[in-house]
């Protein structure tokens, strides 16, 4: 179900600003891997390189691979659209289709493509999303209301029920709790924790009490000034990054030395 | 607050008045500005009275309008004398302002009183079930105009709502660098183009295909369109932008392709928007009279084929009821005021009908 | 890497394809459209160029004669129109955002853009019934007793059928659209600026003068330059309204007055025949040159603060 990411000698562009240099890591399947560091240092340009998002920026380029079980992203003749099935994504802020009920906002991955999916099937699809984004009870007496409705923390679990329901194998997470209350916070938390038996989870935060609790392995990107591209300066398991880390800078950052 | 009592008097009294009111020195009573409007204009409805009595006519309208003219100064005045340059300066630009307002309230009112005492003098069942064919003089209606304006207008809608619409997800969605550039500047300039020449351009082109001399009821639905399409893309590309680029961003990481993206997420989200902007564009076009008049010309007949023969609409019906007017000339004029009223009641419609749309049909953003 | 990197290369979907392209295509439907108007009306002009009256009945010399009192006519117009709205809008922006209680703003913004929603032919049939009477006695007074200015001089008009009524009228008609860019400027004036004003005693006129005014300049000027454009362009009001005659004059209150280009075309084109249909096309050419420098004009004072397109 899900996959193995291998990243080599990664270099990001916006337009002729190199934003990210020669990131090389791998990200094994089924573990949450956490991206940590101080703002700018390109950690989500890094992490919308996964599933070509990063190209929806006008003038946008990488080089070097990307690979998913060993296929590169990157080719020529790859398709971005597929890529993103395989690879869904959950951004910094909540943001549930603002025309459509919470029912349509979960199949709307489905949906959207044109599929048809019949009435049950979609009704299935929607509860065990749902109950995968642990939203199901919280909302199925009012799958029929906008999405927009909902509480800040329930509509991102909601983004998170819609990610899951294209089934994808790898999902990226932009700092999914920045715009949540700490309970919110704490049941997207637990979820992550949930969906770690089935997918691979990349999460970007700047939290680093975040990263310690769910991630299994924690990368370090930092930025040597303005201007300058961000680098991946270590990666380890995280209890190794935070109890014991080989560079300094890392050890500065994550005891709240600096950044 | 003794101060504040007569004006003559404040002269004397801050000596005598308590340190604290010196913050409340020298302004002229609560009501003044009130007293003097009122003074000003028994003044002037005194010297109109005078004129009255040699030419026996009381002009009311002569008597507001001195009066609130003379308020100016006034009040000016006043302030000056009791409260200082500044402030009476502040009033000075106060009173303007206000009269700013004021004057262009005066040609809103009268038009509007007059297209409806004038208007429904001939706003009857057959004015709205008759042509003039065969009429002179009293009786006829604009059928035939009404079915006109809305053949003409709806052609026009129906060719320059897909283009619109399309340059405008171009621009929003597509274009970039130069080509995006020059098309925004194109229809800037087209935004500008006069109604007239509208007009002439559709004239010209017809008249190539059919020879001159042509007037048709699609020339006239293409100087429409021509007058359409900019603000149809105008006002559709601002509601483009208005969605928020994080929509966009969740259903590409869906894996929906851009363009399903842009059918399924960002028009329906932006779609109240969009249906205001182009009915006010509909609104807009419907009062053409101009480019009606050069192209698709004037008849006193139904005509329901865009492809042959003059086609009246309900502008030009107005304007040529007018302009030539026959015998009785009442009968015409009333005939002109009642096609006026028709038309500003359309207009009116149209309006308010895209602000309610804007209003109860927009999507809530959660934030 | 000293190459620079190729841009990423993706597989086209047909539906994006299909799509991105009509949206290109109906973007280039514009510029088809724009460039067909100049070719045609290039093309219909041609021949007027250079007509003599022995070509065409309605020149009495020749094409350049003809068309030099519509252009003066256009532009005199145009400018007594914009003389008359420029302060009057100003002054109803502020009026709007600055002296009406804010809850009002939105409505009283409303009533004046109601002003837009009059077909310009209505204001053409009110410029001839009421306004025309009305003014009739204040023209004779100004004839009378203001008749030395040269403006002023002349046999004042029985009907008040003049260019000065045509101008109010024109006046009236862009009032809606400059008001609506002055007004979103003059709201957009920064808080802290007419605070700071305010907190060093200034009075309301003054912060106005201090803080909303600079800021709200080049919106002034902007919405002064495309209601000239509409002033410039704006037919039937004038066609109904004006007794026109074919003359250079500036005497206001007079029964000879200059006529202006779209208002000579709308009443004579329906009449004309043979090469007398290219001399109007070609008067109509010239209109769309000068509007278009017009307009050309105000984008580029528009663009230079771009924090104000949204206004139109």
């Amino acid at each position: 179900m899900s996959k193995r990411i291998e990243v080599r000698d990664l270099n990001v562009y916006y337009s002729k600003f190199l934003a990210v240099e020669g990131v090389t890591l791998e990200i094994e399947p089924r573990s949450v891997t956490a991206f940590i560091g101080p703002s700018g240092c390109g950690k989500s340009t890094f992490l919308r390189t996964l599933n070509r998002m990063h190209e929806v920026i006008p003038g946008a380029r990488v080089e070097g691979e990307v690979l998913i079980d060993g296929n590169n992203l990157y080719d020529p003749d790859v398709d971005p659209v597929l890529v993103r099935r395989q690879v869904g994504m959950v951004f910094q802020r909540p943001n549930p289709f603002p025309t459509m009920s919470i029912r349509e906002n979960v199949i709307a991955g489905v949906k959207l493509n044109n599929s048809k999916i019949s009435k049950s099937d979609a009704d299935d699809l929607v509860e065990r999303s749902l109950r995968g984004a642990n939203l199901w009870n919280e909302v199925k007496d009012r799958l029929d209301r906008p999405g927009s409705g909902l509480s800040g923390g329930q509509q991102q679990r909601l983004c998170i029920a819609r990610a899951i329901a294209v089934s994808p194998e790898v999902i990226l997470m932009d700092e999914p709790c920045s715009a949540l209350d700490p309970i919110s916070t704490l049941a997207i938390e637990d979820l992550i924790e949930e969906l770690k038996q089935q997918y691979t989870i990349v999460i970007v935060t700047h939290n680093m009490q975040q990263a310690s609790r769910v991630s299994d392995k924690t990368a370090f990107f930092n930025i040597a000034g303005t201007g300058k591209p961000g680098k991946l300066i270590e990666y380890d398991e995280t209890t190794t990054i935070f109890s014991n880390p080989s560079v300094q800078a890392t050890e500065d950052y994550v005891s709240g030395r600096f950044g | 607050m003794t101060v504040t009592s007569t004006p003559p008097e404040t002269g004397r009294r801050p000596a005598a008045a308590p340190i604290a009111n010196s913050l409340t020195a020298g302004r002229l009573p609560k009501g003044a500005s009130w007293t003097i409007l009122g003074s000003v204009l028994v003044v002037s409805a005194v010297l109109f009275g005078a004129i009255a009595l040699t030419t026996g006519e009381f002009n009311w309208v002569g008597a507001i309008v001195v009066g609130a003219v003379l308020y100016v100064p006034a009040i000016w005045l006043f302030s000056s004398i009791v409260e200082g340059r500044r402030r009476a300066k502040d009033r000075l630009v106060t009173a303007l302002v206000t009269g700013a307002f004021l004057l262009a309230m005066i040609p809103l009112i009268s038009v509007t009183i007059t297209v409806l005492s004038l208007g429904l003098a001939r706003f009857d069942a057959d004015f709205f079930t008759m042509s003039m064919r065969n009429v002179t003089g009293e009786g006829g209606g604009a059928l035939h105009a009404i079915i006109g304006t809305l053949l003409m207008t709806g052609t026009a809608a129906i060719i320059s709502i897909p283009i619109g619409l399309m340059t405008s997800i171009y621009l929003v969605e597509y274009g970039r660098g130069k080509i995006a550039r020059g098309i925004r500047f194109l229809v800037d300039v087209m935004t500008g183009i006069p109604s007239i020449v509208a007009g002439l351009f559709a004239y010209a082109l017809f008249a190539i295909f059919f020879g001159p001399g042509v007037r048709l009821g699609i020339a006239g639905a293409v100087a429409l369109a021509v007058l359409m399409i900019p603000v149809v893309v105008r006002s559709s590309e601002e509601m483009l932008r208005l969605v928020p680029n994080e929509l966009r961003e969740a259903s590409l990481a869906l894996g929906v392709p851009k363009w399903l993206t842009i059918v399924k997420v960002v028009l329906p989200t932006s779609i109240a928007g969009i249906t205001t902007g182009i009915m006010l564009a509909i609104a807009r076009v419907i009062g053409e009279t101009a480019p009606l008049l050069i192209a698709a010309g004037f008849t006193q007949s139904m005509n329901y084929n865009m492809f042959e023969g003059r086609m009246q609409s309900l502008p030009v019906f107005v304007y040529t009821q007018y302009a030539n007017q026959g015998n009785p000339a009442e009968a015409y004029l009333d005939r002109a005021w009642a096609g006026a009223l028709t038309l500003i009641l359309i207009v009116m419609a149209l309006n308010l009908i895209a602000r309610l749309v804007a209003r109860y049909f927009a999507p809530k953003f959660g934030r | 890497m000293s190459t620079a990197p190729a841009p990423i290369k993706a597989k086209l979907r047909l539906g994006d394809l299909v799509f991105s392209r009509s949206a290109l295509f109906a973007g280039s439907m514009i510029l088809v459209t724009l460039a067909a108007v100049a070719i045609f009306l290039i093309v219909q002009s041609i021949p007027a160029l250079f007509a003599t009256n022995e070509d065409a009945s309605i020149l009495t010399t020749n094409f350049w004669d003809y068309v030099g009192p519509l252009v003066f006519g256009t532009i005199w117009a145009a400018a007594l129109a914009l003389l008359m709205a420029v302060p009057v809008s100003i002054g109803i922006a502020l009026f709007i955002s600055h002296y009406a209680p804010r809850r009002l703003a939105s409505v009283l913004g409303y009533i004046v853009d109601l002003l837009a929603a009059v077909p310009s032919v209505v204001f053409g049939l009110w410029g001839i019934g009421v306004l025309a009477p009305a003014v009739v006695p204040v023209y004779a007074w100004l004839n009378e007793y203001l008749g030395w200015i040269p403006l002023f001089s002349g046999d004042a008009s029985a009907t008040g059928r003049t260019i000065l009524t045509a101008a109010v009228v024109l006046a009236v008609m862009v009032l809606p659209i400059m008001t609506a860019i002055c007004r979103e400027v003059f709201l957009q004036t920064p808080v802290l600026h007419e605070e700071a004003a305010l907190a060093l005693g200034a009075t309301r006129w003054e912060m106005i003068r201090i803080a909303v005014l600079p800021f709200g300049r080049p919106g002034i000027i902007s919405a002064s330059v495309l209601g000239l454009g509409r002033a410039l362009g704006e037919t039937m009001a004038v066609a109904m309204v004006l007794s026109a005659s074919h003359v250079i004059s500036f005497e206001l209150l007079t029964s000879v007055n200059p006529t202006t280009i779209a208002a000579n075309i709308a009443l004579s084109f329906p009449e004309a025949y043979a090469l007398n249909v290219n001399v109007l096309i070609a008067t109509g050419l010239i209109l769309f040159i000068v509007t278009f420098a017009v307009n050309a004009i105000a984008r580029w004072i528009v663009d230079r603060r771009k924090e104000f397109s949204g206004a139109n």
